[in-house]
């Protein structure tokens, strides 16, 4: 009978689908036109971008670390790309990859400070927000609106999907996750992160390539945020420095509510996938609402968050205590 | 003398100061004007004030191996609650002044022991727990307010913030006041001592009969009430409340003076004239920054800057590797070799 047993770590996986299920069931009985295709299609397009960032994310946060700067880089992309397609008149073709470049880059500095000087990843992924958004301000401080075909092209065509539609940013975003998935549970590297997550000091031992492992980590953390930039750029269709502010929030708490632990070492990609998604409920249910503001989604993200980390936290001792009196 | 901790942030403080007297001759001289002492450093002193204030309680926190990410919006909370409860009150009776300072001040010690609960009995990590409230206090100000800037037409509460006592602004007798009671209570009784030891090793102290879990909640109470006595003081400076904006990237700015000043991020000893020091450095930074002309953007770059070096500066590991061909080889090496995320 051991198929029937469930792993501590699935429990919160399987707390957030149902809750899932639950908001979604809610939202349909209470309003009209709420169990239509296209509402369920568009939690997909409103948070592309976020998707992208808390993937990248759970990788950071398997590992046993945090990266905070994501919400500037997001805002970094978006002014790169804007200044250089608008003021430069570069070629979309030539300004993707500078500014996944770019991401990456930011990602790989802090990944090196982190392993190779052992600062905390809080400290430094702080220092690399404030940073990334200076530098964003040093660009431009206007908003710099985006006029170009290419730009226009991935902002508003639509892919039919039966009656209803999805947009490239949402084919981009569910790319991203799919690779993620395979990497981070059928690669080499993907064990690596889990077993530093779990106890580094183990991998160590081990003779895990650690050091290589955690660069690479926030090297993809901000390859995705970059990305994510773009997507956020494709969508707002301008680049500006106060773009996504405070989404690194956003992200931690959709890893966290995803099932995974910010102790690192267990959770699951596919979790933070609908982590985001009841991010976006949340906001569809306040919006259909209409009457509440939108600062209760604030709220009601902070209360979310509170219940899954205390979640968290009961599951942990109750493990320990149960491996305890086994042993 | 170099010796000291406090060394190299004077230093840094002093070397700023002096590289503004060459784009402003003027700039250490005080003036009387008014009945008040006005003049550039004066004006660092009551600029600063809120983040000292922030910084004396996150100084404590971070001194138990914890962080404080929510006083930001406890700043804007506390500045929501006081700002809402003289809104339209009568000008002659001063009752709504003190109900406003002790409305906000309690709120602020609330979340003060929402965190420290998370924390010490929940056992949630410290950044993750006052995440939460980093993220939902915004909006629970904006709640406060409905989501609009409220201005405050009351004129005694304006009296917190840019009040005059003795030709100074009051924001400084009030730094003053909250820095000597911490400096007593650390130095001359066994808090200090207890909140180190909590910092250097939890299970230990809690072995050698502290309290580990009271002294964990009590700072967090601390850096709650510093957090809103510093939104009264910002909110009051401006005459309004506002949600979004209020103590927007204090937290941060208050964790760089801390580690500015000395005291490490992985807990222990902590040194509150070196807090004090640092936020100074910070405020001086930015008032130079606005003074020579350069874009006031560039702030965040500086900023950016002057964390990574400090840390840097403190990581046994860069010493070694820069500093050890120089030096005894070795000392260190047996230091800090764990896992470093707490």
């Amino acid at each position: 009978m051991k198929s029937l047993k469930l792993d501590y770590r699935q429990l919160p996986l399987l707390a957030t689908f149902a809750l899932f299920i639950m908001m979604y069931a809610f939202g349909s009985t209470r309003y009209t036109g709420f169990l239509s295709t296209q509402v369920f299609l568009n939690l997909f397009i409103d948070n592309a971008f976020l998707i992208i960032v808390a993937v990248g994310m759970t990788f950071v946060i398997l590992s046993g670390g945090i990266d905070l700067s994501v919400g500037s880089v997001i805002a970094l992309t978006s002014m790169v790309a804007a200044s250089l397609v608008m003021n430069a008149q570069l070629s979309p073709w030539i300004v993707i990859p500078i500014c996944l470049l770019v991401g990456s880059l930011i990602g790989l500095g802090q990944g090196c400070l982190i392993h190779f000087f052992n600062l905390q990843p809080f400290i430094v992924t702080l220092a690399g927000m404030f940073l990334a958004r200076g530098l964003s301000y040093l660009i431009s401080v206007e908003t710099i609106a985006i006029n170009n075909p290419f730009f226009d092209f991935m902002a508003s065509s639509r892919i039919p999907l039966g009656d209803s539609f999805i947009s490239i940013s949402v084919v981009i975003a569910l790319v991203v996750v799919v690779l993620a998935v395979f990497v981070g549970h059928y690669s080499k590297f993907g064990r690596n992160v889990y077993a530093l997550g779990g106890n580094e000091q183990s991998a160590v031992l081990m003779g895990l390539p650690v050091g290589k492992t955690k660069i690479m980590i926030y090297v993809i953390s901000g390859f995705c945020a970059s990305l994510a930039g773009l997507v956020f750029t494709f969508y707002m269709l301008s680049g500006y420095g106060l773009h996504a502010n405070g989404l690194e929030l956003d992200a931690i708490a959709a890893v966290v509510i995803g099932g995974t632990l910010l102790t690192g070492g267990a959770g699951y990609v596919a979790g933070s996938v609908v982590g985001v998604l009841i991010l976006g409920i949340i906001q569809t249910i306040i919006v259909f609402e209409g009457t509440l503001s939108s600062w209760w989604t604030k709220i009601a993200i902070g209360a979310l968050l509170l219940l899954f980390i205390v979640f968290q936290r009961v599951i942990v001792i109750r493990s320990k205590v149960k491996k305890s009196s086994v042993t | 003398m170099a010796k000291s901790k406090l060394f190299w942030p004077i230093m840094v403080l002093v070397f700023i100061l002096v590289f503004n007297l060459f784009f402003d001759p003027s700039f250490f001289t005080v003036e009387i004007r008014n009945g008040r002492f006005t003049g550039s450093l004066i004006d660092i002193l009551n600029r600063g004030a809120p983040l000292m204030l922030i910084s004396i309680g996150m100084t404590l926190v971070i001194a138990t191996k914890g962080i404080d990410l929510g006083v930001g919006s406890v700043i804007a909370m506390s500045g929501a609650v006081g700002a809402m409860t003289v809104t339209g009150s009568p000008e002659g009776s001063l009752t709504p002044l003190f109900l406003a300072i002790v409305l906000a001040l309690g709120v602020s010690v609330l979340t003060g022991v929402w965190n420290g609960v998370l924390v010490s009995r929940i056992g949630v990590q410290p950044i993750v727990a006052t995440l939460i409230l980093m993220v939902a206090g915004r909006g629970v100000a904006q709640l406060i307010t409905n989501g609009q800037i409220t201005t405050v037409y009351y004129e005694p509460y304006k009296f917190i913030g840019g009040g005059y006592l003795l030709m100074l602004p009051l924001s400084i007798f009030i730094v003053a006041f909250v820095f000597l009671i911490a400096l007593y209570l650390t130095r001359k009784t066994s808090i200090g001592l207890f909140i180190e030891s909590v910092g250097a090793n939890p299970s230990a102290s809690r072995l050698s009969g502290i309290n580990s879990k009271n002294i964990i909640l009590m700072v967090y109470m601390f850096s709650g009430l510093c957090a809103g006595i510093g939104g009264l003081i910002l909110s009051s400076n401006v005459a309004s409340a506002d949600g979004n904006n209020a103590g927007l990237w204090y937290e941060l700015d208050a964790i760089l003076a801390v580690v500015i000043g000395g005291t490490s991020l992985m807990g222990g000893r902590f040194f509150l004239t070196g807090t004090i020091i640092g936020a100074l450095i910070i405020q001086s930074l930015t008032t130079t920054i606005y003074s020579i002309g350069v874009p006031a953007e560039t702030n965040l770059v500086v900023k950016a800057v002057v964390v990574l070096i400090v840390c840097l500066l403190q990581s046994p590991e860069f010493r070694n590797k820069v500093f050890g061909a120089f030096t005894r080889k070795g000392i260190k090496d047996t230091k800090d070799k764990g896992v470093t995320l707490s």
